[in-house]
């Protein structure tokens, strides 16, 4: 069976890339043909039209094509990352941030407070507003720094100016001053760092600790008809996904994505994501977070509590409107049947989601510790 | 009258499409090619009411940001696409063009310009694969053509997939088609 699947260069491509690199999906029977694309809204387009059945997707764009009565829904089977993006500063303008830091910068209510006064002054000697990217409108890195912005009273439809620009292209933007800062996820702020011009403020973790990031996305009407086709490419996901977790890999794993198919990067930086230990300036200071990028088995299983958070932040910042019929759309969206069934599939036990997941007995209900001993009798 | 942006990074696409467009008295078409970012300004300084973007223009998500802020863009845009039947899109996505239009405009007035459009790109397409093979010499040739075959045999594709799976390998890994071709080539001997 053949499945052809789209991917941006990141690292949080990892799963789907491991996938088919390093047999995982051979092993279920699929051959897994993956595609380098340039920018989200071609991954849509083509994921849309049947050119890709599958897709590497930012958790947002899947929720809001889900919301778009004149598109196909999509479904989005398997969480692929959280996290794993960070908020950077080109040199100049992070060396004027600093002289209005009263504080720790790594503290984003010291940072945000810093840039309102430096946005306060520019805005005195009349120069132009601060101009950031951001890689599309339904994004979490456009959520990331207008929460991070808001809370420190700045108006980011007001204060400064927002441009989406894709992944591969920021630091381009940074280089020839057309942006001042991005947001954008892993290995990307390390190339700007790595090239000399820029301060990587802060990691995605430091304004949302766990953050719905890229996910596996199919259109429902496909995933409906192919149901075997996207269990044996679930399975080996999931696989694939225990695999990169394991940090013995990490080095192999850095090399597959480095290469010129893939991410076309040095091997070094891709490593350094995947380690959550980020040199987060050109001076060589290094932040380490082990939740900087998480490929983790745990959070493969859609949640639809984090897909509705990312819909609450499309409502706050007005893209669309709040209303329970979305409100179903996004959790069918994020729905865990295909992710339950590969899992029953793969471990051949039955799925108890109760938190505990014991091979035999009644599911636990906390509310009921003594009905659920007496029924383990 | 209509205006018509063109935005493509192949500037002898962008001329093939002007020179198509140009023939229709009604529309006032401008070419650009521009790099990541300038989309934004050439948008604001012309005010298109149609836009037409090739595929591969990074500039693609940036149009998406207009789609959705409409503080920024008094004049709301809209992917042609969305008011069209999806025959037209996907015509449209296979021969790599995409098209916006101001928000209002009928698609009965849209949907010439980008059938030309279309048309063009798939014309260029077939025009550029011609011109591959007239410059790959003979004995190049030959290996593209055994390699083709046992794409065709061992994938059960038609040989003009097989063809664009060894062209896009070849642009992937910055190679030669040739090149991998013989990786085919090398690959099949060692497996059978």
């Amino acid at each position: 069976m053949r499945i052809r699947a789209g991917f941006i260069p990141l690292v949080d491509a990892a799963v789907l890339i491991a996938a088919a690199d390093r047999g995982f999906a051979a092993n279920e029977g699929i051959d897994l043909e993956l595609a380098r694309e340039v920018s989200w809204a071609n991954m849509r387009d083509k994921l849309n039209i049947g050119h890709f059945e599958a897709a590497h997707l930012l958790a947002p764009l899947a929720i809001s094509e889900s919301l778009d009565p004149g598109r196909p829904p999509l479904r989005a089977p398997l969480v692929l990352s959280e996290n794993g993006n960070s908020i950077l500063f080109g040199d100049e303008t992070f060396k004027t941030l600093n002289t209005f830091a009263e504080g720790n910068l790594d503290d984003p209510r010291t940072s945000g407070a810093a840039l309102r006064r430096l946005i306060a002054a520019r805005s005195e000697n009349g120069a132009g507003k601060l101009t950031f990217g951001m890689t599309f409108p339904f994004s979490s890195h456009n959520y990331l720094l207008r929460f991070w912005m808001a809370a420190a009273g700045i108006d980011p439809d007001e204060d400064v100016q927002l441009v989406v620009l894709p992944p591969p292209y920021m630091v381009d933007a940074l280089t020839s001053s057309q942006v001042h800062g991005f947001c954008v996820g892993a290995p990307w702020p390390s190339v700007a760092v790595e090239a000399g011009i820029g301060h990587i403020v802060h990691f995605g973790t430091d304004i949302v600790s766990a953050c719905p990031e890229k996910v596996l996305a199919v259109r429902s009407g496909w995933a409906e008809e192919n149901a075997d086709c996207l269990n044996r490419l679930a399975r080996a996901l999931i696989r694939a996904t225990s695999w990169c977790a394991n940090a013995e890999n990490r080095d192999e794993l850095s090399h597959l994505l480095a290469a010129p198919s893939r991410l076309n990067l040095p091997p070094y930086l891709i490593e350094r994501s995947l380690a959550g230990r980020v040199q987060v300036d050109p001076s060589g200071r290094t932040r380490v977070d082990p939740r900087y990028l998480m490929l983790d088995s745990a959070l493969t299983r859609p949640d639809a509590r984090a897909a509705l958070w990312l819909y609450s932040q499309m409502v706050r910042w007005k893209q669309l409107p709040l209303d329970h019929k979305r409100i179903d759309a996004v959790t069918a969206c994020f729905s865990p049947t295909v992710y339950d069934a590969a899992l029953v599939s793969l471990t051949q036990r039955p799925l108890v989601n109760d938190g505990i997941g014991a091979f035999a007995g009644p599911a636990f209900d906390p509310a009921d510790i003594q009905g659920f001993l007496a029924a383990s009798q | 009258m209509l205006r018509v942006l063109v935005v493509d990074q192949d500037p002898d696409r962008a001329e093939i499409v002007e020179k198509a467009l140009r023939q229709d008295p009604n529309l006032s078409v401008e070419v650009a090619t521009a790099g990541p970012g300038h989309l934004l300004d050439l948008l604001r300084t012309l005010e298109p009411d149609i836009l037409i973007v090739d595929l591969d223009l990074p500039d693609r998500d940036m149009i998406e940001q207009l789609r959705v802020a409409t503080r920024e863009q008094p004049r709301p845009i809209v992917m042609f696409v969305d008011q069209s039947d999806s025959e037209a899109m996907k015509a449209a996505v296979g021969a790599g063009v995409s098209a916006y239009v101001v928000d209002g405009l009928t698609a009965g007035r849209v949907k010439p310009i980008l059938d030309t459009a279309v048309a063009r790109f798939q014309e260029f397409e077939k025009l550029r694969r011609e011109l591959d093979i007239a410059r790959t010499s003979l004995a190049e040739r030959k290996l593209i053509d055994r390699a083709k075959g046992i794409l065709m045999r061992a994938r059960g594709l038609s040989e003009e997939d097989a063809y664009n799976l060894l062209r896009s390998k070849a642009m992937d890994e910055q190679k030669k088609v040739a090149e991998i071709a013989q990786s085919v080539i090398t690959a099949s001997e060692l497996l059978k």
